[in-house]
């Protein structure tokens, strides 16, 4: 694995090479238990950021015996960030909807819906033909699955299954209490499939090429290619296809500006590796997917980056439940406070503390994972957070 | 339902498959903190005090909102678990106004609780608490401070779930969320029915009813003012949690007691007002059925409601703003005895109603409201002049100095203090139904209804709606239309099954005549200003005390009540005559829907 180098893919954005839905025509003629368990032995995981395996979450869904069941495409990609599910969106579409209608067929669900967050509302039209054609294909091959699109309102937190789920339902976007999951109990109280907008797209790649071939992309631990939405001090600012498992250090040469200082991965939800550790991180290995990579140069104050990620999640939890509401606001106050001289530098630690209590109690992903980013850059930039 | 094993705290326990860990816990009596956790409620799992580890999970598990599992091996106190614990609570009081001396849930808070349990150090967090937190205090019932809102959202759940009404709500995100009410309005504004259900289920004191004492003690200072004391029957069932009794000791003489060394110039039971509502009541009822029956006027609205219970009054004013007509035009016993305290009472004792204050001791925080109606002064005077609830007086009693435990029992005065058993059951859902019908039933037939002991008990229990049908014969010769009629009831408590009784109305399919609503679960002894807390078990218990109190009363149906028959004679001279209807009966408003 420490051998891997920078490698390009050309996968999710491949030219279509085919004809339309010919992907879907084709894994339709296949045993759908095959293409579950083709799912699964490429080791996909999902690409929001959890990183669940995504063919036995198929399997789970096409258990859930019902009339009525759903799949939601999540396009509320509102990560700080991150862009490459736009960027899907807009240039192969057809790849994502292919892997929602393989998702219909293989288990058994006829309603589709793409949420898309509210500033992707521009995309609508060009989506909308796209749903034309796959409904006139999807008549040509007998496929019941009608795709709708849902606006989102513009919370981050219904990027959150569940919160999604009940911002649909027309109700406070605000993550539920799991179990019971979206695979039996979601949109509506029926059966919900919720993958991300690259899943998808991922997830027809698969079928194209194949578990074997796309498993030899990627890592032991991580298959396949993965979008990076690249920003900060980088002339190569956007989307990267990459094969997972590449070090940072190899990253930095390529995307860096010579005088890279940090690189943020996963977005702000993810960790915050320091320049002395570039060559020991592996990216996709123990953190997370999300996709939102952002580097730092040495001009920038870390003491800035992590009070801004401190500002916006303590202004986008839910704020329902205590550790996330409280403790960000706390993270935030605190750090003004050692700045300040006001809090003594050891508070630091407490802080610390703080985040993996949030991490151990918190009712979601947000509050959850929060002390990623903040005990990463505490840890490794403690004189910045001072001084 | 089949069952599961799993172990607590190396405990081996055998429980119902979809059980929480909390209840699992519970039943093997490991306590574990909660505060978001209402057992009248659905689950949380926001305030996350109750976390617990589950081996082999990393991430702790809220245990109010996880279903225990087959094998599951769970511990309650670890240090990992105590230490979350701690800093969750440490988080709370850090967002928390800590002013608990001038609180008035001081030492019957659930953060105080747990503050103390985990000896939180007020040092630990930075505070952020949000300065300039204004209360509100334009309702005359319900006070909201937010800066003592710990956002546990039971208030938000009571209000959809149990009275579906909707005043309070989440709003914003983040630090700056909040409970709030439609735009933010005043709680004056807004479609609150003043039930209190909010305030008997909020853990803290961000959620409090309007104090009146201080006036109350003032009015009882002046020696140029009568005050009249009247106590509701709910009252006498519940009052006694205050002082330590068991949950639903009857406490009647002692409260008498205490009214009259408080300084009470005479002490008086609202349950004679229950009498004389159901006088009316009866009669109005009689009355619609007859119009409807043998005039066949169709301008009569049936089935007829009753209008006791103020929060139910303004629930319909807002949600079924057409469909007033169907209520009793009756006021309720506090208003009714209120009006009969300034003009019967006055007149009796020679007392000039100016000079006469009364204060009326309920189980109920919308009788605030209702005593603050602005039309609620037919006799040139307010009927009520102030509202108390079992909290309020339970402290007024502390505040004077009173063992209450060991006071004498007496009685109450005279007149308007004498009542029977079916005033007593008010008190509990089901009850005005049941007196309404003892004596409508005895009225129309000359006897008794064919139930033994007087117990109609289909009217009884705790079904949120109960229906009944009960055949009227041998009628006495006035009353000769009602003959083998089925006269069909229903009950129904708390106000969530109040409006599925109304969309029944709304759709025209009520099959009914006669309808109690209660705005609270259980009726008034679950009122919003009976003592904190208040579950399904303390309602029982109360509701068994109240049925107790009915069957040690020797009279047990309204109109055999002497005083009753006596007012009518020297004052009112006839159900729903001039009188009755100047001061007894009133009238409703449409109001907003928000």
């Amino acid at each position: 694995m420490s051998n891997n180098k920078l490698k390009r893919a050309d996968i999710l954005f491949s030219s279509y090479s085919v004809a339309p839905y010919e992907i879907l025509k084709r894994t339709m003629q296949k045993d759908k238990d095959f293409v579950i368990n083709e799912l699964t032995e490429s080791g996909l995981r999902g690409r929001g950021g959890a990183g669940f395996p995504t063919g036995l979450k198929w399997k789970f869904f096409a258990q859930e015996e019902n009339e009525t069941k759903y799949i939601i495409c999540n396009a509320d990609e509102g990560e700080p960030g991150t862009f490459k599910d736009r960027k899907l969106l807009v240039e192969v579409p057809r790849k994502v909807i292919s892997g929602m209608a393989i998702a219909a067929w293989a288990c058994n669900a006829k309603n589709g819906i793409i949420y898309l967050r509210a500033e992707y509302n521009n995309l609508i039209p060009e989506l909308k033909k796209e749903i034309e054609v796959f409904n006139e294909y999807a008549k040509k091959f007998n496929l019941e699955f009608n795709v709708e699109i849902y606006s989102g309102a513009g919370a981050y937190i219904c990027g959150e299954e569940t919160a999604l789920i009940e911002s649909m339902e027309g109700k406070r976007g605000e993550p539920r209490n799991k179990p019971p999951f979206p695979i039996q109990n979601g949109y509506l109280g029926k059966p919900t499939l919720v993958n991300n907008v690259e899943t998808f797209a991922a997830c027809s790649m698969v079928c194209r090429y194949g578990a074997a071939e796309y498993k030899s992309y990627g890592t032991s631990d991580q298959h396949g290619s993965k979008l990076f939405s690249l920003s900060g001090d980088s002339p190569k600012e956007g989307v990267h296809e990459l094969e997972l498992g590449m070090k940072v250090s190899d990253f930095v040469e390529e995307y860096g500006d010579g005088d890279t200082k940090a690189v943020q991965i996963g977005g702000v939800a993810g960790f915050c590796i320091p320049r002395k550790e570039f060559d020991t991180t592996i990216i996709g290995e123990g953190n997370t997917t999300g996709g939102a990579t952002m580097i730092f140069n040495s001009t920038r104050s870390m003491y800035n980056v992590i009070h801004n990620y401190l500002d916006f999640f303590a202004e986008e939890s839910c704020g329902q439940c205590t550790p996330c509401r409280i403790g960000t606001q706390q993270l935030l106050k605190g750090i003004e406070a050692v700045k300040s001289g006001e809090k003594p530098e050891s508070y630091l630690d407490d802080l610390v503390k703080l985040s993996k209590t949030m991490k151990l109690t918190s009712k979601c992903g947000l509050g959850q994972s929060v002390t990623n980013s903040f005990s990463s850059i505490v840890k490794n930039f403690r004189e910045e957070m001072i001084y | 339902m089949s069952k599961i094993n799993l172990i607590i705290d190396g405990q081996k326990i055998e429980v119902e498959k979809g059980m929480t860990i909390l209840d699992a816990a519970k039943k093997i009596n490991v306590n574990i903190p909660t505060l978001c956790h209402h057992e009248d409620l659905c689950v949380a799992g926001n305030c996350r005090v109750c976390v617990v580890e589950v081996k082999g999970r990393e991430r702790l598990e809220a245990s109010c909102a996880t279903p225990a599992e087959e094998g599951m091996d769970i511990l309650t106190n670890t240090a990992k678990v105590r230490n979350a614990r701690k800093d969750i609570v440490s988080l709370l009081v850090s967002e928390h106004n800590t002013q608990c001396t001038t609180c008035y849930r001081n030492t019957n808070c659930e953060l105080q609780d747990l503050a103390a349990e985990y000896n939180v150090d007020g040092d630990r967090y930075l505070s952020v608490l949000k300065p300039n937190i204004k209360v509100d205090k334009s309702s005359w019932s319900i006070e909201k401070d937010d800066s003592k809102c710990v956002r546990c959202q039971r208030c938000v759940r009571t209000c959809a779930e149990l009275q579906h009404v909707n005043a309070l709500t989440v709003s914003h995100k983040g630090n700056e969320m909040k409970i709030s009410t439609f735009a933010d309005l005043p709680f004056n504004e807004v479609v609150c029915t003043n039930c209190g259900q909010c305030v008997n289920r909020c853990p803290t004191g961000a959620l409090t009813e309007r104090r009146y004492f201080d006036e109350v003690w003032e009015a009882i200072g002046d020696p140029n003012k009568h005050v009249v004391m009247n106590t509701a029957p709910s009252v006498r069932v519940a009052l006694g949690e205050m002082f330590d009794n068991e949950v639903g000791t009857r406490v009647t003489g002692k409260m008498v007691t205490a009214m009259r060394k408080m300084g009470a110039d005479s002490v008086l039971d609202t349950d004679f007002g229950a009498d004389l509502t159901i006088i009316e009541e009866g009669n109005e009822l009689l009355t619609r059925l007859k119009s409807a029956l043998v005039d066949g006027d169709k301008s009569i609205k049936l089935p007829m409601i009753t209008s006791c219970s103020p929060g139910w009054v303004k629930f319909i004013e807002h949600m079924f703003p057409n469909h007033l007509g169907h209520l009793s035009t009756c006021k309720s016993p506090q208003q009714m005895f209120g009006a009969m305290t300034k003009t019967y009472y006055a007149e009796k004792k020679g007392v000039d109603p100016k000079d006469i204050v009364s204060i009326a001791v309920m189980p109920c925080a919308a009788k605030k409201y209702e005593a603050n109606r602005p039309e609620m002064n037919d006799s040139g005077y307010r009927d009520i002049d102030a509202g108390l609830t079992t909290r309020e007086f339970g402290l007024m009693i502390k505040q004077a100095g009173l063992d209450f435990n060991n006071l004498e029992d007496t009685e109450f005065d005279s007149i308007m203090g004498q009542s029977t058993g079916a005033g007593i059951i008010f008190g509990a859902t089901g009850g005005v139904m049941e007196a309404a019908l003892r004596t409508a039933y005895a009225v129309v037939t000359g006897r008794s209804v064919p139930f033994e002991n007087l117990n109609i008990t289909p009217v009884r229990g705790t079904d949120g709606i109960r229906a009944a049908s009960i055949k009227i014969e041998g009628t006495l010769p006035e009353w000769s239309f009602l003959e083998g009629v089925d006269l069909n009831v229903a009950v129904a408590h708390g106000l969530k099954n109040a409006r599925i009784i109304m969309d029944e109305i709304a759709a025209g399919k009520s099959p009914y005549h006669f309808i109690e609503v209660m705005g609270c679960p259980g009726g008034c002894i679950g009122g919003g200003g009976q003592p904190i807390p208040t579950n399904a078990d303390i309602r029982a218990k109360r509701t068994k005390a109240i049925y107790e109190e009915d069957m040690s009363k020797p009279i047990r149906m309204s109109h055999e009540n002497p005083e009753i028959t006596q007012i009518y004679s020297e004052f009112l001279e006839k159900p729903l005559g001039h009188k009755s209807h100047e001061l007894l009966h009133t009238h409703y408003r449409k109001r907003n829907r928000y």
